[in-house]
């Protein structure tokens, strides 16, 4: 169990870390590592294995909306079976309960703006649970995921020094 | 042009230029040279320590602090040598904020050496204690520390190069360029030799809280060495502080009252920007730092494990983040094998001569970068290796 920690602690921080680095790192066998990955892959502890683009810099438009959606629980299941009918859509990209004056925060990502419209009106607000929903378009992004955009990554070190 | 070196004095004369810089020109003019020739954190100053000093700006404290350094933080320089090493001082006079713990270096030396008395200093080690003794009118004695004893320095090395001049020995542990370290075990026949020869120590232990195993000791906590020992600390390693320049030195009152009047002549007191921000570091800092001091380890396994791979023989280093493996396999001089390993394979490491003479023979190599540049690093050393290899 602690060892699995580790791993996954170094694939938080390094999903592209080599299975040989990681069993440096852990003083363990290759296959002690992959063993481990590929159990916790079948258990879906880990669930895949994402990049983190910053698309603007390809000239590649897109809009991702966050929104705030206040439902109607359902007896028995609460907001479960509603939450996980929102998760099976494409576009939406994350969703989450929240405490607070609305249930679900929904992230949700489109080449247009009309494309969220067009969730929004279409899918969203039809399902029967959903009261209400906020809709907030993302202007800009300045952090991602531990990761900060436009941040100079240049080693600006002395490149010898005592 | 007038030729104005006539004028310049015998002492700073007699010293030669440092091998480092030499190296440093070299690779400048190599375009895409993967260097681990550095010798500080890859790591920018956490957040919360930088956010610190605009705060201390925005509040106007851009006056100076009295000599010894700003009371708030000889207190909690006191606190957390009272924590790490087991050691107390009284911060009202017994500690002394630097320009680093290069000033707390030269500052010692000055107060304690008269013209000719001996410093014995352990190399390979960082480049500047024997020219501070030089310039401080002292002589630098070399005391050899080798690789098979994982660089320790050991007691009848000492012993042997001591004279009835020897006044003061200077240890560096965990060791630049060695990643060597020194455990209690170690240090305690050497506080026999010590007291019996009646020298000073300066304990030069910035890079105390990169020790990757077991943990750091001072000789300064040993029976009857506090006095005779000068503690030398500062926030460069551990907290990524580097172009700050704050250090410290903690000791005897009488000594650290010497070296407050040196100070206060040359120096005035640290700037108060750099020791606002070493308050909040050692006040809040050891979460980063602890996150900090883990990725070196990860990285510090995974170049000697590299360097074994690709057969550079190395000692496993418990301390610092430098690697120093002997070269030896390849028939080349510290030196050339730098040279041709730049123009070559475009990697920068440092001559192990540059640290003394008997660092020839090793390379240091600083594993404070990040994994990938560290892989590539050790690749292409191998094809070097490959080529250079006598038949």
């Amino acid at each position: 169990m602690e060892l699995e920690k580790k791993v996954l602690s170094l694939l938080e921080s390094d999903a592209k870390m080599s299975i040989k680095t990681i069993a440096t790192i852990l003083e363990q066998d290759e296959e002690r590592i992959t063993d481990i990955l590929t159990k916790l892959e079948q258990e879906k502890v880990i669930l895949g294995y994402n990049a983190i683009i910053d698309w603007d810099k390809l000239g590649v438009d897109g809009v991702t909306a966050m929104i705030d959606v206040k439902l109607v629980p359902e007896r028995e299941v609460g907001f479960n079976r509603t939450a996980e009918r929102i998760s099976r859509f494409p576009e939406v990209r994350c969703v989450y309960l929240m405490s607070g004056t609305y249930d679900l925060s929904v992230t949700v990502q489109g080449e247009t703006m009309k494309d969220i419209a067009w969730f929004v009106s279409h899918k969203l607000s039809t399902i029967d649970q959903v009261q209400s929903t906020v809709t907030h378009f993302v202007l800009k992004r300045y952090k991602q995921d531990n990761f900060i955009f436009e941040e100079p990554q240049q080693d600006r070190r002395l490149v010898v020094s005592p | 042009m007038s030729d104005m070196s006539k004028y310049i004095s015998q002492v700073v004369n007699s010293i030669p230029p440092s091998g480092i810089r030499k190296f440093f020109d070299l690779v400048i003019q190599t375009e895409g040279a993967i260097s681990l020739g550095v010798g500080e954190p890859d790591y920018v100053t956490p957040w919360h320590i930088r956010e610190e000093c605009f705060y201390s700006l925005e509040k106007g404290y851009t006056m100076y602090t009295s000599n010894a350094g700003l009371l708030e933080l000889r207190e909690e320089i006191a606190a957390y040598q009272k924590r790490k090493i087991g050691v107390e001082y009284s911060p009202a006079n017994e500690v002394l904020v630097t320009i680093g713990v290069s000033e707390a270096v030269d500052l010692a030396l000055r107060v304690l050496l008269e013209p000719g008395d001996e410093v014995l200093v352990p190399e390979p080690c960082f480049v500047s204690y024997a020219p501070g003794a030089t310039l401080a009118y002292g002589k630098p004695v070399a005391v050899p520390t080798y690789d098979q004893d994982e660089y320790r320095l050991k007691p009848d090395v000492l012993e042997s190069c001591i004279t009835p001049r020897s006044k003061v020995l200077i240890l560096a542990y965990p060791n630049n360029p060695t990643g060597g370290i020194m455990t209690a075990d170690d240090l305690q026949p050497l506080v026999d030799i010590i007291k019996k020869h009646d020298l000073i120590v300066i304990s030069d232990e910035i890079y105390c809280e990169l020790t990757y195993q077991g943990q750091h000791v001072s000789i300064a906590s040993f029976p009857g060495m506090r006095d005779r020992t000068l503690v030398m600390n500062g926030f460069s390693k551990a907290y990524a502080m580097t172009g700050w320049r704050i250090g410290y030195a903690c000791g005897n009152k009488d000594l650290i009252s010497a070296m407050n009047k040196v100070h206060q002549y040359t120096i005035m007191c640290a700037p108060i920007m750099g020791q606002k921000a070493a308050i909040e570091a050692l006040r809040n800092g050891n979460t980063e730092m602890v996150k900090m001091v883990a990725d070196y380890n990860n990285r510090r396994k995974i170049i000697l494990k590299g360097f074994r791979e690709i057969g550079l023989d190395c000692f496993e280093p418990q301390g610092a983040f430098y690697c120093f493996p002997s070269i030896k396999v390849s028939g080349l001089s510290s030196e050339d094998f730098c040279e041709q390993l730049l123009t070559e394979e475009q990697v920068a490491v440092v001559p192990g001569n540059a640290f003394g003479t008997n660092g020839e023979g090793f390379i240091r190599c600083c594993y404070a970068a990040s994994i990938p540049n560290i892989e590539t690093a050790i690749e292409r050393m191998g094809n070097f290796l490959r080529r250079h290899r006598p038949a």
